[in-house]
C-alpha cells in the first residue's frame, strides 16, 4: 500500500508528488427547498494540490465563495464529500470543524473582519494565543510590512493596510490553507497589488496552500492553477505555465 | 402601503424579541399608571358617593351626656347644615362556643324613620321596625365572621346588663369602612362588631333620657370647619365634650384617605421609572438599527427621499413599539385594576365599588409613553439626518478605539484578547455601559426595596407583637376603676402577672401641629408593655415626662426637651404644659407614654386604672378567660394571638398585597433591562462573534466576549443596585408608614442577596437566550454583511 501523496514510480525510490490538499467528490449545495430551491453547487468534483496558489474564478452566485465556504470549514453541503487531507470535512461535528479551522485555516475577507476593539498586534495575538505553532505576532505583521503600525486600532489604518492585518492575523498560525474571498475586493489597484503580493510570499515561505476567490479575473494571472465557476459547476480547470508576480499583473 | 411602511412591518416583525420587551416595560408603565389613578379615582369617587348617599357627618362630637335640646343650638352654629344626636354604648357580644365576649359598639337609630345623618347601607334583611326595642342590626362584615344570619338571637350585655336581641337584618355603614376597637389599631372583621337598635332601647339600657353621647353634623360647603370645631367644643364643654374632630380625623376615614394618598404617591413615582427606562432602550435599538441600515438610508435619500420622510420612517417604528405598549398597558391596568377592586371591596366594606377609568389615564399614560420613546426615537433621527447619501453608502470606518488604547495598560499586559475585547468595549462606550449598569442596579434596587419591605412588615409585627408587648392579653375595663381589680384579676388561677395601664384619650398638641391619640399611663417600670428605645431597651417611666414614638414626634414636629401642650379628653379634661423626656420606637400605631401615677396625679382620680396586660399560663387560659368574662367591669379582653394574626392578615390583603405586586414588577423591568442589554451587545456584536468563530474560536469562547461584557455589566450593578436600594428602602418605607402604622427599614442580607440572585438569575436567562441565538448565526452570512 503506498501512503497517499506518494506515487510508485517504477518500483524505485519514491518520488514526492503534490499532495492533494481537497478532493471534493459530487459536492452539492442546495439553498431551500421546493421551487424556490437555489442549487449552489451541482456536484463539483475537485482536486486542489497543496502548496499551490488556486484562483476561482467566475460571476457572481456560480458558486466559487460556496465551494470556499464547504471547503473552509464554514458551511455544510448537502449532498457529496468534501476531504481535506484525510479528514472528511463532511462527517465533521460543529465542534470538529471549528477545530481544523483553528488549527489549519486561515480566513481573508473582501472586508477585513478585524476586531475594531483590538489594535493590529491585538488581532494578530488573537490566533496566536489559540493556534498550536504559531509565529510571533510581529513576525506575522513584518511579513506584510506592517511593523510600523502594530499599536494602531483598525479605525486608524487604510484599508489596505487593514487588509495586510487580515493577512497577518490569517498567517499567523502558519495555516496550512489560506482561503481569501475577494481579498481585493474593496481595495484600489496599488493596493490590491501589495496585498496580492503578501499572498504570495506567505505561499512561498509557509509552504501554505492559497485559495483565492474572487472576479477579478486578471487575478488568474499569479496562480498556479485558475478553476473556472459557472452554474454551480466547475466550466475549466486551467494550469498556469507562466505565473505572473502581482507586480506585473495588467489591472 | 408604501415600500417604507412594508419595511416596517417586515423591520418590526425581525426585532419582535426586543420590541416586545420594551413594549412590557412600557407597558407595565402604563398598567401601574392606569390601575393606581384607576383605584384613586374608583375609591375616591366611591367614598365620595358612599358618604353623600348614606349622609355621613362632616363632624363628629363625642360628649360624656348632653340635653337632647342642644342639638338644636348645635345646628344654630354658623355654617352648619344639620345636627343629630345619638347614643353610643360599648356591648359586649356573647356567642355560643366563645370563651370571650365580643366586643362592639352599639348605635342608636332614631326611634322613627331612618337616621338623618350616618345612614345605614342594608345588605340583609328588613330595618328594625319603628319602636321594636329587641331588634338589633349587625355590621356585615362581623356577622359574616360568626355566621350570624337575620332571624338568629343574639345575647348582648348593654351598661352591664344583658339583654336579648333579635337579629333582623344586616348593614354596612359609611363610618364603619374600617373597623377597629376602641383603642386598637388593628381591624379585624371578627374581633370588633357594631350593632344598632332602637334609640328606645339603647336609651333605657344606658338609663338616659332625651340626652345624646355624640352629636354629628354637617356643614355647608363654604363653612371654616376649624371655626365650627371651635364653637361646638365651647358649646359642650359643660357636658363632658371630649372633642369634637372632622371627618378627616374619624379613624376609618383616615385609613381610607391613608390608603388613597398611598397609591396616588406611587402612581406618580413608580411609572416614569419604567417609561424613562422604555425611552432608553428604544433609543439605544434604533440607534443600532439606523447604524446597521445606514447604506439603506442613503440609498433611499439618494432616490430622493426627505430626511423628514425617512426620518418619520424610523419615528414610526419607536411609535408603534411605543403605542402597542401603551395600548396592552391600558388594557391590562383596567384588567388589574378590577382584579384589585374586588380586594379592596372586601377590604374597606363598601357595598359597591366599580372601578372607574380614569378616562385622563389612558390619555396621560398613551402620551407619556408615546412621548418617552419619542424622546429616545429623536435622538436617534438626528443621527439620520446627519447622513448624506454618499456617506451612507461608504462602509463605515471600523468603531474607533483607538482613545481607549491607554486606558490601563498595565492591567492590559494580563489580559488575553477576548478579556481585552471585553474591557474595551465597556471602556469605550462608558455612557451606554452606564446606562445599562444603571437600568439593571435600578431594577434591582427596586427588588431590594421591596423585599426589604417584606422584611420590615415580618419586623413590624415580630417587635410589636414579640418585643414591646409579651403579654398575652390586654383586659379593657369599662371605665377607670379602682386600682383594686388589679388585685382580682391576679387572684384568677393561671394568671402569672398583671400589670395596670390608664388609658386616656388627649389631643396634643405643639405649635400648630396637632394629633389626637390616647396617653397610655404605665407603671414606672413596665415588663409587659412597654416602651422601647431603638435599641430595644425598655424605657423608664419618669412622672416629669411624657415619652413620644418616634412617628408621633416628628409628626408633632417636637424633640426631648420641649414642652408638649397635653389636653386631656376626660373626666376633669385638664390642659397641661408636659415636656417631652424621650422617644420611644413604636411601629405600630402612634403612642404616647407617662407614668400612670403621674398621669393620675393630673388628673386627680388616684389609683385607677382603664385595663391590664396579663400573662398567663397557656394552659388555663380557656378558663382565665372565662372568669374574666364573668367580671362586670370587664368592657373587653383582646387577645395578642389574635390581633397578630389579623394584623398579618390585613397586611397581607388589600393595600398589603400591592407589595407583591410591585415585586412581580421589579422583577419584569429587571428582567426587561438585563435581556435587552444582552440582545443589543449581541445585535452590535455578531459580525465580530461570527469572525471569531470563523478564525477557530469555539462557541464557549465566542460566548465569553459577548457574556463577558453582560458578566461584568451585571457585576457592576450589583454593588450599585445594592446601594440604590438601600436608599430606595427608606422612601418607600416611608411611603408605606403612616400613623397607624410603622414600617422600618431593616437591613435584611437576604433581601439583597436575594435581589442580587434575581438579578444574576435574569443574566443567565438572558445570556442563555442570546447565546441560543448566537450559536444558531449563520457563520457565512455574517461575514458578508459589512458594518
Amino acid at each position: 500500500m503506498i501512503p497517499p501523496g506518494f506515487a510508485d514510480n517504477d518500483g524505485m525510490k519514491p518520488q514526492i508528488l503534490p499532495v492533494a490538499a481537497f478532493t471534493t467528490t459530487g459536492l452539492t449545495k442546495v439553498y431551500g427547498e421546493g421551487r424556490a430551491a437555489v442549487h449552489a453547487l451541482r456536484g463539483v468534483d475537485l482536486q486542489i494540490p497543496a502548496g499551490e496558489i488556486v484562483v476561482l474564478l467566475g460571476p457572481s452566485g456560480s458558486g466559487k465563495s460556496t465551494l470556499l465556504n464547504i471547503i473552509g470549514g464554514l458551511d455544510r453541503a448537502t449532498a457529496g464529500t468534501a476531504c481535506f487531507q484525510d479528514m472528511n470535512l463532511s462527517t465533521m461535528t460543529d465542534a470538529q470543524l471549528t477545530r481544523y479551522r483553528r488549527d489549519h485555516v486561515g480566513f481573508v475577507f473582501q472586508f477585513y473582519n478585524l476586531m475594531p476593539s483590538l489594535t493590529a498586534r491585538e488581532n494578530v495575538e488573537l490566533v496566536t494565543e489559540i493556534a498550536r505553532d504559531p509565529m510571533d505576532a510581529d513576525e506575522a505583521l513584518a511579513l506584510v510590512g506592517l511593523r510600523e503600525r502594530t499599536h494602531h486600532f483598525p479605525a486608524q489604518l487604510s484599508g489596505g493596510e487593514q487588509q495586510r492585518v487580515a493577512i497577518a492575523r490569517a498567517i499567523a498560525k502558519r495555516p496550512t490553507v489560506l482561503f481569501c474571498d475577494e481579498p481585493t475586493g474593496a481595495l484600489d489597484s496599488t493596493t490590491g497589488r501589495m496585498v496580492l503580493q503578501v499572498l504570495k510570499d506567505v505561499n512561498e515561505t509557509l509552504g501554505s496552500t492559497v485559495l483565492i476567490v474572487t472576479h477579478a479575473a486578471a487575478t488568474a494571472q499569479m496562480a498556479d492553477r485558475v478553476i473556472y465557476f459557472a452554474d454551480g459547476a466547475i466550466r475549466e480547470v486551467v494550469r498556469n505555465t507562466t505565473k505572473l508576480t502581482p507586480a506585473d499583473i495588467e489591472w | 402601503m408604501s415600500p417604507l411602511d412594508r419595511k416596517l412591518l417586515r423591520d418590526l416583525w425581525r426585532i419582535k424579541g426586543q420590541a416586545a420587551a420594551i413594549g412590557a416595560v412600557i407597558a407595565v408603565g402604563v398598567l401601574l399608571l392606569v390601575m393606581m389613578t384607576g383605584l384613586v379615582t374608583s375609591l375616591d369617587e366611591t367614598r365620595r358617593a358612599y358618604y353623600e348617599r348614606y349622609r355621613l357627618a362632616d363632624i363628629f362630637a363625642p360628649v360624656t351626656r348632653a340635653p337632647e335640646r342642644l342639638i338644636a343650638d348645635l345646628a344654630e352654629i354658623p355654617g352648619v347644615a344639620s345636627a343629630e344626636g345619638r347614643v353610643t354604648g360599648a356591648a359586649l357580644i356573647d356567642l355560643d362556643g366563645l370563651d370571650l365576649p365580643l366586643r362592639a359598639q352599639t348605635i342608636s337609630l332614631p326611634d322613627f324613620g331612618d337616621p338623618r345623618l350616618n345612614d345605614i347601607y342594608l345588605t340583609d334583611g328588613r330595618r328594625i321596625d319603628s319602636d321594636r326595642t329587641n331588634e338589633i342590626l349587625l355590621l356585615q362584615s362581623f356577622a359574616r365572621a360568626h355566621g350570624l344570619e337575620p332571624g338568629a338571637m343574639l345575647s348582648a350585655t348593654l351598661n352591664g346588663a344583658r339583654r336579648t336581641f333579635r337579629i333582623v337584618g344586616l348593614a354596612q355603614s359609611p363610618e364603619f369602612l374600617y373597623t377597629t376597637a376602641t383603642g386598637e389599631l388593628v381591624p379585624g372583621d371578627s374581633r370588633f362588631g357594631v350593632s344598632w337598635v332602637r334609640r328606645a332601647a339603647l336609651a333605657a339600657a344606658c338609663d338616659v333620657e332625651a340626652a345624646f353621647y355624640e352629636a354629628l353634623l354637617t356643614i355647608g360647603r363654604n363653612a371654616d370647619e376649624a371655626a365650627v370645631l371651635d364653637r361646638v367644643d365651647r358649646l359642650l364643654d359643660r357636658y363632658g365634650g371630649t372633642g369634637a374632630y372632622g371627618r378627616a380625623d374619624h379613624t376609618s376615614d383616615r385609613f381610607v384617605s391613608e390608603e388613597i394618598a398611598g397609591l396616588h404617591a406611587t402612581s406618580k413615582s413608580v411609572p416614569p421609572i419604567f417609561l424613562a427606562v422604555a425611552a432608553f432602550l428604544l433609543y439605544i435599538v434604533i440607534g443600532r438599527m439606523v447604524q446597521s441600515e445606514r447604506e439603506q438610508i442613503g440609498l433611499v435619500k439618494a432616490f430622493g427621499y426627505s430626511n423628514l420622510e425617512v426620518g418619520a420612517h424610523y419615528f414610526k417604528l419607536v411609535i408603534v413599539i411605543a403605542a402597542g405598549g401603551g395600548i396592552a398597558g391600558c388594557l391590562l391596568g383596567v384588567a388589574a385594576g378590577r382584579g384589585m377592586i374586588t380586594l379592596y371591596t372586601a377590604y374597606f366594606k363598601f357595598p359597591f365599588l366599580l372601578f372607574q377609568v380614569d378616562p385622563g389615564s389612558f390619555v396621560t399614560g398613551f402620551l407619556v409613553s408615546v412621548l418617552a420613546a419619542s424622546a429616545g426615537g429623536l435622538m436617534v433621527l438626528h443621527r439620520v439626518f446627519r447622513l448624506t447619501p454618499a456617506d451612507a453608502m461608504r462602509p463605515p470606518a471600523p468603531a474607533d478605539y483607538s482613545r481607549t488604547g491607554s486606558i490601563g495598560h498595565s492591567i492590559m499586559v494580563f489580559l488575553d484578547q477576548p478579556s481585552r475585547m471585553v474591557l474595551r468595549r465597556l471602556t469605550r462606550q462608558p455612557g451606554r455601559m452606564a446606562g445599562a449598569v444603571i437600568g439593571i442596579a435600578a431594577g434591582m434596587a427596586l427588588s431590594v426595596a421591596m423585599i426589604s419591605i417584606l422584611a420590615g412588615f415580618d419586623r413590624t409585627i415580630a417587635l410589636t407583637f414579640g418585643v414591646i408587648d409579651r403579654s398575652n392579653a390586654t383586659v379593657t375595663f369599662t371605665q377607670a376603676v379602682s386600682a383594686k381589680t388589679i388585685f382580682e384579676l391576679r387572684r384568677i388561677p393561671g394568671v402569672i402577672e398583671v400589670e395596670p395601664v390608664r388609658v386616656v384619650p388627649a389631643i396634643l398638641r405643639n405649635g400648630l401641629h396637632t394629633y389626637r391619640t390616647a396617653i397610655n399611663g404605665l407603671v414606672a417600670t413596665p415588663r409587659l408593655n412597654r416602651a422601647v428605645d431603638s435599641e430595644v431597651r425598655t424605657i423608664e417611666m419618669r412622672s416629669d415626662g411624657i415619652i413620644l414614638a418616634r412617628g408621633l414626634a416628628d409628626l408633632l414636629h417636637i424633640e426631648p426637651g420641649d414642652s408638649l401642650t397635653v389636653e386631656v379628653r376626660e373626666g376633669r379634661q385638664p390642659v397641661l404644659r408636659i415636656p417631652v423626656t424621650g422617644i420611644a420606637e413604636s411601629l405600630l400605631g402612634s403612642p404616647a407614654y407617662m407614668e400612670m401615677t403621674a398621669l393620675n396625679r393630673v388628673l386627680r382620680e388616684p389609683y385607677r386604672v382603664s385595663g391590664a396586660f396579663l400573662r398567663v399560663d397557656s394552659t388555663s387560659a380557656d378558663a382565665i378567660y372565662r372568669s374574666l368574662k364573668e367580671m362586670p367591669t370587664v368592657a373587653g379582653v383582646s387577645l395578642k394571638n389574635d390581633t397578630r394574626v389579623a394584623f398579618q392578615k390585613m397586611m397581607d390583603n388589600g393595600a398589603g398585597a400591592m407589595r407583591y405586586v410591585m415585586l412581580a414588577i421589579a422583577a419584569i423591568i429587571t428582567f426587561g433591562i438585563v435581556y435587552n442589554a444582552a440582545r443589543i451587545a449581541y445585535a452590535e456584536r455578531a459580525r465580530d462573534l461570527a469572525s471569531l468563530r470563523v478564525i477557530g474560536f469555539t462557541k464557549a469562547e465566542v460566548a465569553f466576549v459577548l457574556l463577558g461584557e453582560l458578566a461584568l455589566v451585571t457585576l457592576v450593578a450589583l454593588p450599585l443596585g445594592s446601594v440604590l436600594g438601600y436608599h430606595l428602602t427608606f422612601i418607600v418605607a416611608e411611603g408605606y408608614s403612616s400613623d397607624l402604622y410603622q414600617i422600618p427599614v431593616v437591613f435584611t442580607p437576604e433581601s439583597y442577596g436575594l435581589a442580587a440572585l434575581a438579578v444574576i438569575g435574569a443574566a443567565i436567562v438572558s445570556g442563555w437566550l442570546v447565546k441560543w441565538t448566537m450559536d444558531q448565526a449563520d457563520l457565512v452570512s455574517a461575514l458578508k454583511t459589512r458594518e
